[in-house]
Order: C-alpha cells, then structure tokens, then sequence
C-alpha cells in the first residue's frame, strides 16, 4: 500500500524514485541486416512513465531512423558500450535472440547475469543451446514467441504484430517483382487484367497479404487447413478456397495442426490447379515447433505463368516452396522466387514501434517498475517464461484450446414439401376448356361483338406481359395507376349525361363522373406522391 | 371532332396507358409512366367531350360533375397519410365499382335501338355482368376500407357454411339472370336491382372472410375487378378503349394478385375465398416450449454499435407505429459509422403490396438498400443483428419446419440464421395468422417489448448522442 501511495505522481520525491528504480536496456542489434530496435523513442517515453529508466546503446536505433538525440530529447540514457549496457541493466530488450556478438567476440548470453531478464524472440524449441548457456548465468529469460494467444495477450503478441507487418510487405515485394497492374484497368493503350494473388495460410500474416493485395486491387483468394478462418478470410474481400474434405486444422493456441495425407494430397491438387492460374503465391503455412510444411513443388513452380511471383514467408523455417532459398530473391524458370526473412526489418521503423509497444504492455502486465514481479498466476507472463533464475520453465502448461465458435446449431428440419405443384394434365384441361368456350362464342355471338372481343382479349395479354416483371418495391404506385385509369369507366358516365337534365339516367351518368373522377385524380395524384418520395 | 378523330385519340390513349403500365414496372421510369397515364387520361377525357356524343347540356352536367370531382380527389391524395395509403386505395376502388353499378344502370334506363336478336342478349348479359362485377367492387372495397381503417374488426369472419351462402348468392345472381333476360328494357329493372343488392352481400361476406394479413391481395384483386367492371362497362357501350383499358387493369390487378399468393405459396382460390386454415384439417400445430428473453434499449444499441452488418425487417407495425422516420435515422446514423445495413422486405408485409417500401421511401431510405426476401434470405446467415420491428408472421420459423401450422409453406424472412435478432413488440400476442411463433423462443432471440415508435426513438436518441460524443469513432 505505502509502495502504492508513492507512485503517486503528486511530489518531487518520486523524481529521487527514478535513480534506484530498475534499468531497461536496448542494446544495439547485431544480427546482420536486422534494422528493428527494441524500443523507439515513443515507447521509451511510456517505459519511463511506468518507472523504468532507460539506457540506449549508441546507434541502437539509426537503421530504424531513429537517432541517437531523439532518445536523448526523451530522457533516454545513452550508453556508448553494449558490454556496459548489458551489464547496468536489469531488464534487457532485444528483438533477436541473443548470438555471438562480431564487435565484443563474445556470445550476448554470456553477457547475462543472476538477477537480469531478457526480454525478445528466442524460439526455445529451435535453440536449445543457447537456453543452456542462459540458464548457466542464472538468467531469466522470456520469450516474445511464447506469448499465449489469447485475447488478453493480443497486445502483447509480437507475433501477431510483425506478421502483420510482414504480410504486407510480402505484397509490396511481390508488386516489385511483378512486371504489372494488380488492378484491372481499362486504359486508351489497351485493357490490363486484374493480378490473381493466391494466398496460403491465413493468420494474422495471410490475412494483411489479403488486405494489401485486395487493397492494391487484385482479385484475392485464400485458402487455410482451418474452415473457421473463412469468415475472416471474406470479411478481408478474398474468395475462400475450399477442399470438400472432411477435417479440421484447427489446433491449439489458434495455430494450425499438421494434416492427414489424404487431406494433403487433396490440398496438393488444389495447389497445382491454381498454381496455373494465378499471378502470385504468397505462403505463409507454419506449424509451431516443425520445419515449414512443402506445398509449393518444383512442378507446381514449373507450371506458372512467366513472370509470376512466390513470396514465401515460411522461408525462414525452411519454405513453404521447394525451390525456395532463403534470404534470397531469384528467378527460377521465370518465376521469382522471394525468400526474404527479414520482412518486418524492411519495415524497421514502424516494426521498432510495434514491438517496442508489445514490450511496453508486457512490462506493464508484469507491473511495472514499481510492482515488477513475474507473476506464475498469470497466464501471459507464465506462458512466455522460458528461464525463470536459471531454471528452465519453458513450455508453460498448455492453455485451453479456444472454444468452438457457437457449436453449429442442428440444421433446420428441412422445409416441408412445398404445395404439390399442379399436374400437367390440368394445364391440357385448361385449353380444351377455352377453345370449347371459344368456339361456343363463335357461334353464337354476333360479329360485332366479336371485334370488341378480340381487343378484349389482347388488351388482357398485354397487361399481362406488361405487369409481370413489376418490382416488387413498386406495387402500391402500380395498383394506384392502375386504380387511377381504372377511372376510365367515366367514359360510360359521358356518353350518357347529353340527354334531359332530369332522366334517371342522364342523373347516374353524372354520378358515375364524379365519383369516377375523384379517384382519377386521387389516383394520378397520390401515385405521383409516393414516386416522389423514392430516391436512390 | 368526328369518329375517326375520336377513335385515333382513343388509340393513342390506350398507348399511353400500356406505357404507363410498363414503365411502373421500373423504378427509373416510374415517374414518366405515372405521366404517360395522366395524358392519355386527358386525350381520352378530351376526346369523348369533343365526340358527337356529348353535346347540349352535357356540357354543364359534365364540368359541373368534374371539377369538384377532380378537386375532392386531388385534396384526398395529398391530405392522405402515407400508413393511410391502403384505405385511400380501397376507397378509390369503391368508386369505380360505384360508377360502374351506375353506368350500367344507366345504359340499361335508355336502350340503344335496332338491337336484336343475339345483340340484344349479348348487350342484356353485357349489362348484367357489368353491374355484377361494379357491385361486388363497391361493396368489398368498403369492407376493405372498414377493415383497414379498423372500424370494423380486421378478423376473418368466418360464418358457418360461408362456401354455402357463397354459391347460395352466386346461385340467386344467375336466377335473376335468366329472368332478367326474359323480360324487355322497361321490367328488368326489378330483377337487376335485385341482383345489384345481392353482389352487394356477396362483395361485403368475400372480403369480410378474407383476414388483415391477406389484405395485400384483396386489395390487388378488388383493384382487378374494378378493371372488369370497365371493361364489362366497355362491351355494353361499345366503347374499345374502355375495353382495353379495363382489360389492362383487371388483368394486371390478377397477375398482382397471383404474384402475392405465390409470395405466400397460397392458392390464389383460398385467399379469395377467405381465412386460414380453410384447407384440410392438418393436426394440431407444435406446441413451442420456452421462454422469450426480454431486453432493453440499452442492450438493443450496445449491440447496434457493435454490429458490423444490420438488417432491419419492419412490418406492418412500424406502419402502425408511424416509427419509418425514426427506423430510417437509425439507418443513416448506422451507416455513417460504416455499418451495413439493409431491409429485408417480405412481399406481403404491411396491408397494401409494397407498403413497407413506400414507407421507406417517405423516409427517405435509399432504394437500394431496401430488398426483397428472396434476394436477403441468404445473407441473414452472414449477418450480426437483424432488428424485426413490428413484424410477426412473416418471421415465423413454423411456416419452413411445422407442417402443421397454419401457414406451413409460405415463404419467409429467415431470421434465425443470423447471429442476433431482436424482435420489437408490443406484446407476445400472435399475429394475424392467429399462430404463435418459435421465433421469439429461440435462443438468438430478444425481445424488446413496448410501442415500437418509443423504442426507435430511445434507439435513435441514444445512437445519435455516442455520434455526437465520438464523432472520429474508427469501425475497424
């Protein structure tokens, strides 16, 4: 409670706080062509706001555009050793895992100290060796990886973040490789077609490659081992490819599972087939803990368009595609082959900014300065703990799986046979009837008659045909119209009023007028009224 | 003007009012057909004053009777409120059905000479058939106005053997008939006058049988008969354009009508001839176990807000309501903020066919936002929220999965599919099918009890003051 009462920030005292509160450090990243930094000037204004105080090694965020002096503008501290830097702080931010550093000669894990935490991607499961020399220093280690997905963790999902940024950046690589429009176009020089941008894999990466894509133009279509993401696949514009397969890819965590071989050989010849007819692939197909599953094959490569373009963002995991290299764009049969897996760093400033804001939430989750604790109960910091003192805590428990999107309600009973439909033999009854009922006429009605019928008849077929594709929206207007020259029968009514004033019929005649004249024109009038009233 | 003039002004009249028929058809050409109709009305009016036809005196007798005619009418349509529309309607069918009784009476006081023989029969039944047909107009039509205008209750009226008294009136009418032709111009006044009354009976029993939820055709099918009433009019006066005018009409008015009934996958014949359940006894419906989720204003715009697409489905009880105003604010705010919202419109829904659309329309809802059934029924599934405001049969989920309800097979909006709906009511009382509705139990669904004016306005206020508060609100 006192700690609480101090970190009210009502009196100078809590200015003395900031000299004993604990160090972050940003060290410089030294994996080559990393241009991230763990924290930007914005997020280290919000880190000392929490408590922390901040030391930026020199030059830590140069590739990222941010200097040196717009960390200090902040109350940043610099510090011109990494070697120091690492030593001073209590809480270091990386975005790499640690590695040899080229400039010091010594391993980043053996920088580290009892009492430190290191804080940035580590993929436990992929480096086992490097967990032993941190827990050999008694270090405690949390894995941005690990972040639980859960939906109170999606701020801190680094994950998440830099997919996002990723996926779209795949689109960009895959618009610098790709010699056209990815809008249709119809200019004066000719018509240009739409780009097809197939996208495999649907997380948080595929759906940004479909919002890039489909925002730059292209006709967008998707498929994922995981029919719930369909929605969230047409909610991004994109056609949802669908294997008539029975099974669910949905695994744990939100992640995909690995399929079936049948399923995959259904999967595969969806591939090939599309693989023709698209423009671009973009791959993003990732099971947690495996090498990235094959789904691109020579042949399938072989059979594209020239020109087209793969971007394959599994390339770091060892591709999506065969023919992949990673870290490297070329052209295979004129095809290109992107196999970029520094996607987010290509963006470094607005990369730095997202994870430096994930970094951000995670201390605060973790309270702050003042209440810094790693807290077991909590289930985002238990699932990203990976050494806690040294002592190997990784892999957390696993969390729940997600639940079910609303179990899919029993199909309504199906809907009962409608009316039997007529049977035919009543439509030949219906002709016999008319042409004996015609004929009946012919004999009997004088000839007279019988032009008036002919009109008669006509007429009927043409309102007929007139009214039958009436709008359904404009009924009312269409009966008032009608009810309006219905009013026609005054006709009647003036061929009638030429004789004596006071003649019963002379008297109805004029009757007929007047009531057929008030609904001629309440007729007309209130039709006009209501067409009026509908605008687009 | 001589008859050639006459009959060539007669036939551009009937031009005009095909044109004006199909262009109705249409809603980029429906103001030009609604003045395609007034013109050729004006070259009809003005060539038969202009005939040999009407000379002498007629001429008074016919401005006095169209000028206040014309005025009446003309202040009726603009006076007349739009949930109105349906009794104006109706009550404009009466008047043809009255002028046509009239007409025909009228032709049959003063015989034309020289007919004889298989003419005169042909001229008596011409005259016999016509007043029919005007009488059953007049008198149903009021039925109709009475009913719409709730001056008499709205509830089928069903005596005991009405099928019966049906063929018993019908049986009288072709009594009179063959006595009517037996007797010359000055003695068939009785058995006609007679008659009259008779179709009179027959008019108010047929559309007194016929509930408030089938009104849409009734109305549609008397404005048919008024058609046939010219028409029959026509054939007594030898007068082609009223022919083909009635023929126009009375044709139109049956395909409206079989249009409907087909909406409603009923048979034209048991609509006419009145009420549900006139069919076979089909079992007893499904008893619906459950109970109906109330909820709040406040609930009701949470989840409007969180909405990312809305469908509203109004029925006649937003008519009643007079809540359009309100419905359509909700809309435009709603649509503002990027949510996509939409009307779902059942084709018997409200009391007029295409009354839910006027309506709209008065609002100033954009057309193309409000749809029919069968080009929304499919998207419910993808939708988050569907607001039915006043409607109740025509939501009914009985009508696809009973078959022994009452209006097992009709068509309807299919709101259950999507992931909420929120039902405005008043109460939990049944509609006009007299059917109860498993919609309202249904775990997607919440009731929001009250008028449906008061609620959409809470709705609206409410909605409009969080526009206000965060006017950059972001959809995501």
């Amino acid at each position: 409670m006192t700690i609480a009462a101090e970190a009210t920030p009502s009196s100078a005292p809590s200015e003395q706080q900031v000299k004993t509160s604990l160090k972050v450090g940003v060290p410089k990243e030294i994996y080559p062509g990393e241009q991230r930094v763990s924290a930007t000037p914005d997020t280290a204004k919000v880190l000392q706001k929490m408590g922390f105080e901040v030391w930026v090694e020199t030059g830590a965020g140069l590739s990222a555009n941010f200097s040196d002096a717009s960390y200090e503008a902040v109350g940043c501290h610099l510090c011109p050793d990494a070697r120091q830097l690492w030593a001073i702080a209590d809480i270091v931010l990386k975005v790499r895992p640690p590695q040899a550093h080229p400039d010091l000669g010594v391993h980043e894990a053996t920088l580290t100290r009892s009492g430190q935490t290191l804080i940035s991607f580590l993929w436990p499961a992929q480096n086992p060796a490097l967990l032993e020399q941190l827990a050999a220093n008694q270090a405690t280690a949390i894995a941005m990886d690990s972040v639980p997905r859960i939906t109170r963790a999606q701020k801190m999902d680094a994950l998440s973040s830099m997919a996002n940024l990723a996926g779209y950046r795949a689109v960009i690589e895959a618009a610098n490789q790709f010699g056209r429009f990815f809008t249709g176009q119809i200019t004066a020089a000719g018509k240009v077609p739409p780009a097809k941008v197939l996208v495999i894999g649907a997380g948080v990466a595929g759906l940004a490659a479909l919002g890039a894509a489909r925002g730059l133009g292209a006709i967008v279509r998707a498929f994922d081992t995981r029919p719930v993401v369909k929605e969230q696949v047409e909610s991004m514009g994109a056609e949802f490819l669908e294997l008539h397969f029975e099974e669910d890819g949905s695994g744990a965590g939100g992640y995909a599972k690995e399929m079936s071989p049948e399923f995959i050989k259904a999967e595969m010849a969806l591939f090939a087939a599309q693989a023709k007819d698209v423009d671009i692939i973009i791959t993003t197909a990732l099971i947690p803990g495996r090498p990235a599953p094959k789904l691109i094959t020579r042949d399938m490569v072989e059979s594209m368009k020239a020109g087209s373009v793969i971007v394959d963002m599994a390339a770091e995991q060892g591709g999506n595609c065969e023919v992949t290299r990673p870290g490297e764009i070329y052209r295979y049969h004129d095809v290109a082959i992107v196999g970029l897996t520094d996607l987010p760093s290509r963006m470094a400033n607005q990369a730095s900014q997202l994870y430096g804001t994930n970094l951000c939430h995670l201390l605060k989750d973790m309270g702050g300065a003042e209440h810094y604790t790693i807290d077991y109960e909590d289930e985002v910091v238990r699932g990203a703990l990976v050494l806690h003192e040294g002592e190997l805590k990784w892999p957390a428990p696993k969390p729940a799986a997600p639940p079910l999107p609303a179990a899919a309600a029993p199909k309504e009973a199906p809907a009962p046979a409608m009316l039997k439909p007529e049977p035919k033999s009543k439509g030949w009854l219906w002709m016999i009837l008319i042409g004996a009922a015609l004929i009946g006429i012919g004999l009997g009605a004088p000839e007279s008659f019988l032009s008036h019928f002919i009109v008669f008849v006509l007429a009927c077929f043409v309102g007929w045909q007139v009214i039958w594709n009436v709008a359904p929206a404009l009924h009312t207007p269409l009966m008032s119209v009608t009810n309006a020259i219905s009013g026609i029968i005054i006709l009647g009514g003036m061929l009638q009023i030429s004789g004596p004033v006071t003649a019963p019929t002379t008297v109805l005649g004029a009757i007929a007028i007047l009531v057929g004249t008030i609904n001629i024109a309440g007729g007309f009038w209130v039709t006009q009224r209501m067409l009026n009233m509908f605008r687009k | 003007m001589n008859n050639s003039l006459v009959t060539v002004a007669y036939i551009a009249a009937s031009g005009l009012f095909i044109l004006s028929l199909a262009g109705l058809s249409n809603q980029e050409t429906a103001r030009k057909g609604n003045l395609y109709g007034i013109i050729g009305m004006i070259v009809a009016l003005g060539a038969t004053a202009l005939s040999a036809s009407v000379s002498g005196t007629g001429y008074a007798a016919l401005l006095a009777m169209i000028l206040p005619g014309a005025l009446i009418g003309a202040v009726l349509a603009s006076r007349v409120a739009m949930t109105s529309m349906p009794e104006l309607v109706a009550i404009l069918h009466s008047f043809v059905g009255l002028a046509a009784v009239l007409v025909g009476i009228g032709n049959y006081l003063s015989p034309e000479a020289g007919l004889t023989g298989a003419e005169a029969t042909i001229h008596q039944i011409e005259i016999y058939l016509g007043v029919f047909i005007g009488a059953v107009t007049f008198a149903g039509s009021i039925v109709a106005f009475a009913k719409l205008r709730e001056l008499i209750s709205s509830k089928p009226l069903t005596l005991p053997g009405r099928h019966l008294l049906n063929i018993g009136f019908l049986v009288g009418t072709l009594v009179l008939g063959v006595q009517f032709m037996g007797l010359d111009a000055s003695t068939g006044l009785q058995p006609l006058l007679i008659m009259t009354a008779i179709a009179c009976l027959l008019g108010l029993h047929l559309v007194a049988a016929i509930g408030g939820a089938d009104m849409p055709v009734v109305i549609s099918m008397l404005n048919s008969y008024s058609g046939w009433a010219a028409a029959a009019a026509g054939f007594m006066l030898n007068n082609d354009l009223l022919i083909i005018t009635g023929a126009l009409v009375g044709s139109s008015g049956a395909i409206l009508s079989f249009i409907m009934c087909r909406a409603m996958n009923r048979s034209f014949i048991s609509v006419i001839l009145g009420g549900f359940g006139s069919g076979p006894s089909k079992g007893a419906a499904k008893a619906i176990e459950g109970e109906a989720t109330p909820t709040t204003i406040d609930e009701t715009v949470e989840r409007l807000r969180n909405a990312r697409s809305v469908i509203i489905a109004p029925g006649y009880g937003m008519a009643v309501a007079q809540a359009q105003h309100a419905v359509a604010d909700i809309t435009r705010i709603l649509r503002d903020r990027g949510v996509t919202v939409r009307f779902g419109i059942h084709p018997v829904a409200g009391r007029l066919p295409g009354h839910m659309n006027v309506l709209l329309a008065e609002a100033n809802v954009p057309y193309d936002i409000v749809l029919e059934m069968d080009e929304i029924n499919e998207d419910f599934a993808k939708t988050d929220l569907v607001l039915v405001i006043g409607a109740n049969d025509t939501v009914n989920p009985s009508a696809l999965d009973d078959p022994n309800s009452p209006i097992a097979g009709m068509p309807v909006l299919e709101v259950w599919d999507a992931a909420q709906v929120i039902v405005m009511k008043r109460s939990m009382a049944s509609g006009y099918a007299g059917v109860d509705n498993p919609l309202f139990y249904k775990e997607n669904t919440a009731m929001l009890f009250g008028d449906a004016r008061q609620n959409v306005d809470a709705i609206r206020a409410s909605l409009a003051q969080e526009s206000a508060a965060s006017p950059a609100m972001a959809v995501v």
